[in-house]
């Protein structure tokens, strides 16, 4: 784009009609991204702003609150709630997991095996999106309800009498145990991990596979030599798109756990809403924010793929 | 499901019903955490955010503004509602109440239900109030915890004793002089909550529920307790039990407070603090016993006899919806008017036999009966004597004290 709109000087009177298409073409680009930076800088950087000066204010609803750089409530903040940051880091951390454990069959299958039923299996891992989040959730408090057939099964196999001893559940019962808010995480945000998934799978070439197979390679090789690594992409943004949002997530813990699995996004909301402790409820979401950049850049520094996403 | 029989329900219980299948103020919005938490944190973070650098102290101490009084040009008032608060006919379009309303006083109610949760609305009207601008409605309904901060933050105005001669004289006594509005300069009832104990018959198994110590010491109903999230709530009911008032108390009494309750968390007692939802888990018998609103308790025994109610010996908890006259309201005289025709006891027991929460109106038994007779006798409609004896309010606080006891009160709930 550049060398062509570096056009030679004009050599004759006729040249400055043409020119002014061409200072158009060349400000195109910037107009086409126009609307994009708007949204952007109403929608996310101005917030980001307000939200960074509310962090650093004192005051109450009473007095109004005044930006006074006091950075300490940042600390406090840390100091006061590294639990519930431990705990959200390793629940969605486990869920994370967890997605990826029951995504990459699935999606394997979809991309490789499933024929003429791809896109039925395609619309079904999509289609609980077509109901409230919400819904979904409240769905499994009847699921993993205390009289209910799962719970029953699994006393009856002595599940839970492994997973209490693990701290993972408590007595007899699922529901308001650490598991529990787990499963919801990786049930709501299971098909964030198979859709990347998919499509860097789908795009594997089969003859790959066939060559592999003419290397006398086996299939478990060949999965690890070949379509494995060459759906790192689409592990990375599976893992990096289940991660962060379940991180944050706060609808989960609230309805399928107790006051001892409270994430970092519970607190947020209690601190916002009901403490009216903005500057702490701010500072903690700044820290979550922090904390979520330092872990991805570290995550995909570590699996190499920075010119892959 | 079987059960529904329609002909053998009350019309309040047929309400009821009815209200259960939809969103409604009674059934799932109200106090909802999650409705309150996914519009309010929006509401809330954009408010703080926009307010930028220092957010604006919220206003005059005490008053309230007027805006010139368009009552006797305009006969209008728009009264702002949570869902599901008033009286619908069977079509589910007309207001029975607010359409005699405007035959008697030619005073037409745009009723508009808006408030879903205390907290989100007074997200959404704090900009304006605290800028001094018109809200855009006249008569709102608050929690009287958000009524007293309201009347604090001096953002409504100081009502006409003149407009209003039956709610003057019809008020009940319990409600008449709450120490955050001493007789009710600033606010009138809309409807009473009685606070109490729920269980589920089925999921106790005979253990025996009599009060809030019985929920939080029983080995028995470990991890099958639910306690509300709402803290005037749940701690005015523990205060109680430990016998101290939740009208006078201090710090320390607080404290003692949280520190019982926070002895049931740490042994795996609650399972729960709960929003409006623990009605689906104490019907389900997730939870075999809870702190409860007695609204919600009436229509759940409509749908499950297994759910059923106690009064505790030490007492319960009443909190009040109040209606308020935010600054600027261009139509005060008309909602003065309205308020008062809500303290006549016909409109009063028409009122009371739809929402079933309690009826501040004082002798509306006899008008209530000729309706309904089943939610006359409901103490939890109309307490009798002997439970109204037992009410007790939660004390107002002051900002430091509010945002004190919220934190700790946070902290016990594990955030």
């Amino acid at each position: 784009m550049a060398t062509l709109t570096e056009a030679p000087p004009p050599l004759s009177p006729t040249a400055p009609a043409t020119k002014p298409p061409r200072k158009r073409g060349r400000l195109t680009p910037y107009w086409l991204l126009l609307p994009g930076l708007l949204w952007l800088v109403v929608f996310f950087a101005l917030p980001m702003i307000y939200q960074a000066s509310t962090s650093v204010q004192t005051g109450s609803l009473e007095q109004g609150y005044k930006v006074t750089w006091h950075l300490a409530t940042y600390w406090d903040a840390l100091t006061e709630y590294w639990p519930q940051f431990l705990r959200s880091v390793l629940y969605a951390g486990a869920a994370t997991v967890l997605c990826l454990v029951l995504g990459y069959p699935l999606a394997y299958l979809i991309a490789f095996r499933a024929g003429r039923w791809r896109n039925l299996i395609m619309i079904l891992v999509i289609a609980p999106f077509f109901t409230s989040f919400l819904i979904r959730t409240l769905a499994w408090k009847t699921i993993l309800a205390d009289g209910g057939p799962v719970v029953g099964a699994l006393n009856t196999l002595h599940v839970l009498d492994v997973t209490s001893w693990l701290g993972w559940t408590a007595g007899d019962r699922v529901l308001a145990t650490p598991l529990a808010v787990v499963c919801g995480l990786t049930y709501n945000f299971l098909p964030f991990m198979v859709l990347p998934l998919y499509t860097s799978l789908e795009r594997i070439d089969g003859r790959l596979h066939e060559a592999a197979g003419d290397l006398y390679a086996k299939p478990s090789t060949t999965f690890r030599r070949v379509t494995f690594p060459l759906s790192m992409p689409g592990v990375v943004s599976g893992t990096l798109l289940t991660f962060i949002p379940a991180a944050g997530d706060y609808v989960n813990a609230e309805l399928l756990g107790s006051t001892d699995t409270r994430m970092i996004g519970n607190v947020i909301q209690t601190q916002f809403l009901r403490v009216l402790d903005y500057p702490t409820a701010a500072a903690l979401s700044f820290i979550l924010m922090a904390a979520i950049l330092l872990m991805v850049t570290f995550y995909i520094r570590r699996s190499g793929t920075e010119d892959l996403v | 499901m079987e059960q529904y029989e329609p002909d053998r329900l009350s019309p309040a219980h047929l309400a009821a019903l009815r209200r259960s299948f939809r969103n409604g103020r009674a059934a799932m919005t109200r106090r909802s955490v999650l409705r309150a938490s996914a519009g309010g944190a929006l509401t809330l973070g954009g408010l703080g955010a926009l307010s930028g650098c220092g957010i604006p102290a919220a206003g005059k101490s005490q008053g309230g503004v007027s805006a010139d009084d368009h009552s006797a040009k305009e006969k209008v008032v728009n009264f702002s509602n949570w869902p599901e608060y008033i009286d619908v006919d069977d079509s589910g379009k007309h207001r029975p109440t607010l359409d005699a309303f405007r035959k008697q006083t030619g005073i037409a109610v745009t009723y508009t239900e808006d408030i879903n949760d205390n907290d989100e609305f007074f997200g959404k009207i704090q900009p304006q109030l605290a800028a001094g601008q018109d809200t855009g409605r006249d008569l709102i309904v608050c929690t009287d915890w958000l009524a007293a901060r309201m009347i604090r933050l001096g953002y409504v105005q100081k009502l006409d004793a003149s407009n209003l001669p039956h709610a003057f004289a019809n008020l009940s006594d319990q409600f008449r002089s709450p120490d955050w509005d001493p007789g009710r300069a600033y606010s009138y009832v809309w409807q009473g909550i009685s606070t109490v104990v729920a269980y589920n018959k089925k999921a106790l198994d005979g253990v025996e529920v009599k009060s809030v110590s019985d929920l939080l010491d029983n080995p028995k109903l470990k991890g099958r307790v639910g306690l509300l999230t709402e803290m005037r709530d749940t701690v005015g009911m523990t205060m109680l039990d430990m016998g101290k008032d939740p009208a006078k108390f201090t710090d320390d009494d607080y404290d003692a407070v949280i520190a019982r309750l926070q002895k049931a968390v740490d042994r795996g007692q609650i399972r729960r603090f709960t929003g409006n939802d623990y009605t689906s888990d104490l019907s389900k018998g997730d939870l075999a016993a809870c702190v409860a609103w007695g609204g919600d308790i009436v229509q759940l025994q409509a749908d499950n006899p297994d759910v059923a109610y106690v009064i505790p010996d030490s007492g319960y908890m009443t909190s009040t919806d109040n209606l308020l006259i935010p600054n600027k309201a261009r139509h005060k005289t008309n909602a003065e008017r309205l308020i008062d025709y809500y303290y006549q006891p016909e409109p009063a027991a028409e009122l009371a036999a739809y929402v079933n929460y309690v009826s501040p109106v004082a002798d509306v038994k006899p008008y209530l009966t000729k309706i309904d007779k089943t939610a006359a006798d409901n103490p939890l409609i109309l307490p009798d004597k002997a439970m109204a004896a037992k009410s007790h309010a939660f004390r107002s606080l002051s900002p430091k004290e509010e945002t004190a006891y919220q934190a700790k009160f946070a902290k016990l709930t594990g955030a």
